[in-house]
Order: C-alpha cells, then sequence, then structure tokens
C-alpha cells in the first residue's frame, strides 16, 4: 500500500536572523517518515529537538526558511507544487491542529464562520448548506449545542471547546491526514485523554492518517501505532511503538523511557535527562547525544552515526543500538 | 454576559468627566494673575467698565458660588458675552464649529485614504525598499510642524499652480469643500504619519501571528486571509488610534485655520488671544474638551462593537 | 548581546551634533551678521554669497537660521525637562506608594489628557501671557502627565521585579528602596523617552513662535522667521523655506536619536 504521506530527507534551513547564531541554522536535517492510511504516528521529541518546524514545514508554513528534500502527498511532492495547488491540498488533503487553540483561533471572528471559510474554500457548498455542515462538524467533536455556538467567539469557550473547534475546522474539509502539533499540551490533563480519544475516533471513523506531534511518551503508548524519535533535528530511532517501549534501539530512547515513571502513573514530560539539548549552530559531525550519553563509544565521535535499519521495520543511528537493556514488559 | 449594562455603564462615565472638564476651565480661568478684569480690559479701561465686567462676570461672588453659575451656565449652553465681537459666545462657536469639525473629518479621511493602503505596502513589504522608502518619507513627515507644510503646500499648490485658493471657506457646500481641501491634506500629512507607523507594527504583528498560520493550513487563498483576518484587526486598531489622537488633530486644526485662514473655532482661539478675548477662550477650551470625551467615547463603543474581547 | 549602530541613529546624532555646535558657536558657523541690513541685496533669491537668500532688508537668512539654533534648542531642553521633573517625581511617588493618591493622579492624568494638548498650551498662554518663559510654564502644566503615565508604569514593573523583594528582605528602607534601587532602573526609559519628546517640543515651540504665542520677534526663532517671511510667499519664498526646514531637520535628529536609543536599550515603545 502506498504511504498517504512519504517525506524523505526533509531539511528546514533557517537564515541566521538571530543575533545568537553565526551562520544559517539547520533545524532539522535529514528527517524520513511515512503515514499510511488509518495510522497514527507519533512524532517525539524534546523542545528544540525540531519536531513542530517539522509539522508545520510538511504544509509549508514556515517563514522565511529553507526547506529541503521531498514531502510527498499521495505521491505528489509539496514542496514543489504551485501555489494553487498547494491552497487546495492544505486543508483537504492534509489539515493541522495546533497547539495552542487561543492563539490560533482567529480571536475576533466567531467559530462558525472559522469552520465556513474553510467549508467555502474546498466545498461549493452554498450559505445554508455550509452552516449545517458547519453544525454537524460541531457536534463530531463533541461541541454541544452546536447551532448556537456558532456565533461565538473563541475567548467565549473553555480550553477543551476552543481545542474541539479547531478539530473541527480541521476536519471541515474531509483531510486525508492530520497533523496534530501538540494538541493536548495546553490542556488540563482530564481534557487531555477526552481530546485524545477523540482523535482516535476520528482517525478510525474517517480512515484518516494522524502525524502526532508530541514530547509526552505517555500519549504516544495511548494513542500511536509506530513512533518516530526526534534528536537534534534528526532520527534517533524509529519502530513500532510496542517494539521501542519494549527495547529501544538508540541510547537516547533508553534515556527517554527510564526517565518516565512506572506504568500507570500519570503521563509526564521528558524532563529528567541530564545536561540540556545541544545548540543547532554548527553540529560537528559526531552523535549529537554524546555529551548525555551513557554508553558512549569512540564510534560515536568518530562520525556521526547514519540511520540504519537495524531488524525489519527498525531504523536506529544509534552505534550501542543492539547492546541496550530491554525494558521489563508489564 | 451583560453587555447592553457595560454599555450604558461607559456612556454615564460621561457625566463626571463633563463636570471634571468644567472644572479644570473654571480653575484655569481664576489662575489669572492680577486682577483678572483690568488684564481683560487692558490698561485704559475706566473703573466704571471694570466694575461693570466684574459683575457681569460674577467675580463679586464666593469661588464657590462662581464655579456653580459657571457650570450651569456652561451646561445650559451659555458662555457670556466676547469682549471682541460683543456677541454671545455661543453664537460665535455655533457659527465657527461646523467649520472646524468638516476640517478635521476631511482630514481623518485623507489621512486614512494615504495611511491604509501604504501601511499594508510597507508591512508586507517589512525591511525591503518600499518599506523603507514609505518609511522614510512618513518620518520626515512626522518632524514636519503643521504650519510649514501648509505653507509649502499654500506656496506650491495656491500661489503656484493656482490650483486652489489661499485660503478662507467660501460659500456652499462645494466651496467649503474645494477650500478645505489644502488645509485637511495639511493636517492629514502628519496624523498618516502617526497611523501609518502604528499600522504598520500592528499589521506586522497580525501576519506573523499564530492565528493566520492555521488560516493559511486551512487553505484560505491570501486574498481572504489579508481580506477578513488581518483587515478586520487592522480596522480595530485605526479606530482606537483616529480616537486616541483626535486631541492632537483638533490642536493642529488650531495651526493649520491660522494658516490658511479658515474661520474656524481654532482661528477664533488664536485671535481671542490677542484681543484677550477670555471667555471666548474659555468655552473654546471647555468645547473642544468636551469634543475630545465625546470622541473617546465613541471610539470605546465603535472597538467593543469591532472587537468582541472587550467588555463594552 | 551586541548591537550595532544603526544607520539611522548614526544620521539622528550627525545632525544633533552640527545643531549643538550652530547653537554654541553661531559667530564661528554663520558667515554674517544676522542682524545686519544691507539694502543692497534685500530679497535676494539663494545664491553663492546668501545660500539661504536675504529677508526684505537685505539680511542674510543662513546667518539668521543658524543664530536660532540656539533658541530652538533651548526650547527642545526647556521644554521637556519641566515636565519630566513634575512627571518622574510624582510617577515615583504615586507608583511606590500607590494608594489613593495613585488613583486620583492618574484620573487626573486621564482628565489632562482630555483636552487637547496644543489646546490647553495655548490657553494657558493665553492666561499667562504670549512669550517663552510662560510657554515652559503651560508646557510643564500640561505634558508632566506623559512622564508621570510612564514613570507609575516603570515603577510598578520594577516593584515586582525579584530584586526588590530581596532588598526588602534585607531590610533596606522605603527611602533607600525607591531612591537608589527602583528610580535609576525605571528612568531608563522615561530619558529615552525624553530625546523622543524633545523632538515634539521643537514642534510645539516653533508653532507657538509662529502663531506669535512663543518667542517673541526680534528673538530668532524659526518658527517666528517663518512667520516673518509668510507676508512674502509669493514672491520670496526662500524666507520661509529654511527656517522651515531647519526644523524638519532638527525634529528629524531628535526622533531618529530617540528611535536609535530605544532599539539600542532595548526599550520597548
Amino acid at each position: 500500500m502506498m504511504p498517504l504521506l512519504a517525506v524523505r530527507d526533509l531539511t528546514v534551513t533557517f537564515a541566521a536572523a538571530a543575533a545568537a547564531a553565526a551562520g544559517p541554522v539547520r533545524v532539522v536535517d535529514g528527517i524520513s517518515l511515512d503515514v499510511m492510511p488509518g495510522e497514527v504516528v507519533g512524532l517525539v521529541g524534546e523542545s528544540g529537538s525540531g519536531k513542530s518546524v517539522t509539522l508545520r514545514a510538511l504544509l509549508r508554513l514556515l517563514h522565511a526558511a529553507h526547506i529541503g528534500g521531498r514531502v510527498l502527498w499521495k505521491g505528489r511532492d509539496v514542496l514543489a507544487m504551485p501555489d494553487h495547488e498547494l491552497r487546495e491540498m492544505r486543508g483537504k488533503g492534509m489539515a493541522a491542529v495546533f497547539q495552542e487553540p487561543t492563539a490560533a483561533l482567529n480571536p475576533v471572528l466567531p467559530i462558525g464562520l472559522q469552520i465556513e471559510e474553510s467549508l467555502s474554500a474546498h466545498t461549493t457548498l452554498n450559505a445554508a448548506a455550509r452552516r449545517r455542515r458547519a453544525i454537524e462538524l460541531l457536534g463530531e467533536v463533541g461541541i454541544t449545542d452546536a447551532s448556537r455556538r456558532l456565533g461565538a467567539y473563541p475567548h467565549e469557550l473553555s480550553g477543551g471547546q476552543r481545542q474541539r473547534a479547531m478539530i473541527a475546522i480541521a476536519l471541515a474539509a474531509g483531510p486525508e491526514i492530520l497533523l496534530a502539533d501538540e494538541p493536548t499540551t495546553a490542556l488540563d490533563v482530564t481534557i487531555q485523554d477526552q481530546i485524545l480519544a477523540l482523535l482516535l475516533r476520528l482517525v478510525a471513523d474517517r480512515g484518516m492518517g494522524l502525524l502526532l506531534v508530541t514530547h509526552d511518551l505517555g500519549v504516544v503508548a495511548e494513542t500511536c501505532d509506530r513512533m518516530v524519535v526526534l534528536y537534534a533535528g534528526r532520527v534517533a530511532e524509529a519502530g513500532s511503538v510496542a517494539d521501542v517501549f519494549h527495547q529501544p534501539r538508540h541510547a537516547y530512547t533508553d534515556a527517554l523511557l527510564r526517565s518516565m515513571p512506572g506504568e500507570g502513573t500519570a503521563r509526564t514530560r521528558l524532563a529528567p535527562i541530564p545536561g540540556q539539548p545541544p545548540s543547532l549552530g554548527r553540529p560537528p559531525d559526531a552523535c549529537a547525544f554524546v555529551p548525555r550519553c551513557g554508553y558512549t563509544n569512540p564510534l560515536c565521535t568518530e562520525h556521526r552515526p547514519p540511520l540504519i535499519e537495524v531488524e525489519p521495520g527498525r531504523a536506529s543511528a544509534c552505534t550501542a543500538w543492539n547492546r541496550l537493556p530491554a525494558r521489563v514488559p508489564s | 454576559m451583560n453587555r447592553a449594562g457595560a454599555i450604558a455603564g461607559r456612556i454615564a462615565q460621561i457625566v463626571p468627566t463633563f463636570f471634571l472638564i468644567g472644572l479644570v476651565v473654571f480653575v484655569l480661568a481664576r489662575l489669572l494673575p492680577g486682577d483678572a478684569v483690568s488684564a481683560m480690559l487692558g490698561d485704559r479701561a475706566t473703573d466704571e467698565t471694570v466694575q461693570r465686567i466684574t459683575h457681569q462676570l460674577g467675580l463679586d461672588r464666593s469661588i464657590l458660588s462662581q464655579l456653580v453659575a459657571f457650570l450651569a451656565q456652561a451646561a445650559q449652553g451659555r458662555f457670556g458675552e466676547s469682549l471682541a465681537f460683543r456677541v454671545p459666545v455661543a453664537s460665535l462657536i455655533v457659527e465657527r464649529l461646523p467649520v472646524t469639525l468638516m476640517l478635521t473629518g476631511m482630514a481623518t479621511l485623507i489621512a486614512l485614504c494615504l495611511a491604509l493602503p501604504l501601511a499594508f505596502v510597507a508591512a508586507m513589504t517589512a525591511n525591503r525598499w518600499p518599506d523603507i522608502l514609505i518609511r522614510t518619507v512618513f518620518q520626515v513627515g512626522l518632524s514636519s510642524p503643521v504650519f510649514f507644510v501648509g505653507l509649502v503646500l499654500l506656496t506650491i499648490f495656491a500661489a503656484g499652480l493656482h490650483l486652489f485658493p489661499v485660503g478662507g471657506y467660501g460659500e456652499g457646500f462645494g466651496e467649503h469643500l474645494y477650500h478645505l481641501f489644502l488645509p485637511a491634506l495639511t493636517l492629514a500629512l502628519s496624523f498618516s504619519a502617526v497611523i501609518m507607523r502604528t499600522l504598520r507594527g500592528s499589521i506586522l504583528a497580525v501576519l506573523r501571528a499564530e492565528f493566520v498560520d492555521f488560516a493559511r493550513a486551512k487553505g484560505l487563498s491570501s486574498r481572504v486571509i489579508l481580506l477578513r483576518h488581518v483587515l478586520r484587526s487592522a480596522a480595530i486598531t485605526t479606530v482606537t488610534l483616529v480616537g486616541l489622537h483626535i486631541g492632537s488633530l483638533l490642536g493642529g486644526a488650531v495651526i493649520t485655520e491660522s494658516v490658511f485662514a479658515v474661520p474656524g473655532v481654532g482661528r477664533l482661539m488664536v485671535d481671542s488671544i490677542f484681543s484677550r478675548d477670555y471667555p471666548v477662550i474659555q468655552a473654546l477650551t471647555l468645547i473642544l474638551a468636551v469634543l475630545v470625551s465625546l470622541t473617546f467615547l465613541a471610539t470605546d463603543l465603535l472597538h467593543g462593537w469591532l472587537d468582541p474581547r472587550t467588555g463594552v | 548581546m551586541k548591537r550595532r549602530l544603526s544607520i539611522p541613529f548614526l544620521i539622528g546624532l550627525t545632525i544633533l551634533t552640527v545643531l549643538v555646535l550652530c547653537a554654541l558657536f553661531p559667530d564661528l558657523v554663520a558667515p554674517y551678521d544676522p542682524l545686519a541690513f544691507d539694502y543692497t541685496a534685500m530679497m535676494v533669491a539663494p545664491n553663492a554669497a546668501h545660500p539661504f537668500g536675504t529677508d526684505q532688508f537685505g539680511r542674510d537668512l543662513l546667518s539668521r537660521t543658524i543664530h536660532a539654533a540656539g533658541i530652538d534648542l533651548q526650547i527642545a531642553l526647556f521644554a521637556t525637562i519641566g515636565p519630566l521633573l513634575i512627571g518622574a517625581t510624582i510617577g515615583l511617588l504615586v507608583g511606590w506608594f500607590g494608594g489613593l493618591a495613585d488613583t486620583l493622579v492618574g484620573r487626573l492624568i486621564d482628565l489632562v489628557q482630555t483636552f487637547p494638548f496644543l489646546v490647553l498650551v495655548i490657553a494657558i498662554v493665553a492666561v499667562l501671557g504670549p512669550g517663552l518663559n510662560n510657554m515652559y510654564v503651560a508646557v510643564a502644566l500640561v505634558g508632566w502627565v506623559f512622564y508621570a503615565r510612564l514613570m507609575r508604569g516603570e515603577v510598578l514593573v520594577q516593584k515586582g521585579a525579584d530584586y526588590i523583594a530581596a532588598a526588602r528582605a534585607l531590610g533596606y528602607s522605603q527611602r533607600r528602596l525607591m531612591l537608589r534601587h527602583i528610580m535609576p532602573n525605571a528612568i531608563r526609559p522615561v530619558l529615552i523617552y525624553l530625546v523622543t519628546d524633545m523632538a515634539l517640543a521643537i514642534l510645539l515651540g516653533s508653532s507657538l513662535g509662529y502663531l506669535g504665542l512663543g518667542a517673541q520677534p526680534p528673538t530668532p526663532e524659526w518658527g517666528v522667521l517663518v512667520a516673518d517671511g509668510k507676508n512674502f510667499f509669493t514672491t520670496a519664498p526662500w524666507m520661509s523655506l529654511f527656517p522651515g526646514l531647519a526644523i524638519v531637520l532638527t525634529g528629524l535628529g531628535f526622533s531618529l536619536t530617540g528611535d536609535g536609543l530605544a532599539d539600542l536599550m532595548d526599550v520597548r515603545r
């Protein structure tokens, strides 16, 4: 089966706008991943690992950045599309849900209008039909009393409702893939679970692909089929969630999993690995994780370890991939 | 949500504001050093005249009763008699205020026509040559005093090219428009510089806002994004800006009317200073402040209507 | 973080330097005596001998414009220093102590801002009588509100800063905290605003001079010079043009410098 989305060797380079960096900064460096229909793929990493930038690069939403590599949506290269095709693909082919609904929704336009303008861009529905569709969509994402909520402004909704509204907007044109950038981070824990359940139900109902960007391993464990772990703008390892959680093949993943609290406790953030993520200015030709790694050997600093297929469906860029301990299955 | 209540509350606030404006103007008049009446009338006034005026102005009563009388009179639109024109101050103002209102109205329109498109161009070409050119020109405009801009326009377009009259107001609406065009343009130039500068910044901020990225992610065209998402925010900024700067616009009108000999309240104010026509100065100061506070009120209400986040 | 000096900032500084030199040593810079009549060269258009032309008495306009720089720079200074001193002091006190005084001063600031700035200044000048000194008094009575509002806001920000909590814990006196810790930090943005405000002061001062309410003839002041020339604007436009351009240039000098300083010190506007 052909993947809905195939990313090949994606790079994102920002010109040195900030005074902190001397030259151009490569924030994403050679990322590849696939998303199949009906599949949930987690893109995992600390802040600054390049995961959000990757998501925005897939839709060409970045300002003043150079994007390299290929982003194939159903075989068509998004990065080479002319503007009118790109507009059609956005929203209808791939739609996005952002982290902060408060910032992503226009504060001075009613929710209904923000759904309907997506419908007018992608469908031939007339005003009355758009309105009916908008009510259906709000109902589908679990907003009660939808017909009255159409006229509500974002600030009149609760945080969870705002996120539901943003999902409804993203769904409006019936996208085949949903790109979700930390969709639950801004929410209370109880609301987080509801939103994740909603996303999973939509994936199942509509057969969509879902690329879920998160720093939360708990979210990945609960929702994803496969996961791609990013470190410093590169893929550290990739594989099915069950495999990776059972037997990490990268020292970074290993450290991440160790920093998680025991099973059954609340989800937590990936903080307690000693040391800081590297800055992305001019990376040396070595594994970026070396300063924080417990498995370092001379090979790690000789050259940057390439991403290799270590077993079917598993890729790793770690020299110690076969020396990492398996984790006790729960 | 009690929107109507909030609006009523905001409207009710205007009453104490009017009272305080009256108080300031009253205090100002009492600051007149020395004997106020002889200061007004000059050295040649007879004792009899001084006495008559003193009584006429109620200056022989207690301060408090003077204040009460002043406020009561002002509330009825009675400001006494002009010393220079020998007519009620109110009728002078009624005659001249429309001229100033038309001048500032035209200036606001011209300023918006100049500033809005240019602010968009500047924001969308940020830090490239159209932006730098626009900003440089407006920076110079911002540093140019109104009277000088007026004289330059007068020299070129009225005296040189004979396209416009050198001053006055004319008869009938068409002639008013014609006569007021150069003065309004003069006022508009510095005003548009203020609007352009702030609006450019606000449009730039909106263009970089997350909700614009999200709108792009929905597949909306740049035209829809610009006309719906960006313009709406720009309109909110503009309304606030125009409201906030109405005072400096009226101040500018004082100068412009003097340069172009426009018979509005601004010129009346300057003339009154030289003829020591204090009742007129007092009344104008009060009327113009009331005008500003009414504009602030209108701005708040309009802003509330445009921006759903505000309470009013 | 190292910041580069921007080109507009350098232009602003250059303009101000030239102006200050003109103001300090007008006799060295100016080619003629600004008051000397020359009946052989009346209303002469700009030429090599008189780059700015001459007026109806044959006085050299370049020299007159240079000699006016002193008065106009004095206006920039005196018309801002009064508002600064009054406003910053009031803003510091009410910002620090808060309470009823803060509320009342806040209302007073709102009230003063309801009056058109120029109209209120003119009204006060009308009461006091035209002239430079009375103009300074009028501007101080009205203009302090901008400084008070700015200073109060900065004091509130500083009050919440960690180092103040630390200093309080050390038992420093109120007076010491306010004058030695809050004031020096809060005053920086205010001083930067002062430079920008000088541009506005020049515009205001010359406008009042033009109207006959500020500097009085024969004091050489640019606004007064423009007014002197306005009766001849059809026959001798240069009489108003060059003093007017001097105002524009000075205003530009102050505002470019002010903006540049704000960028350099990273003060939000």
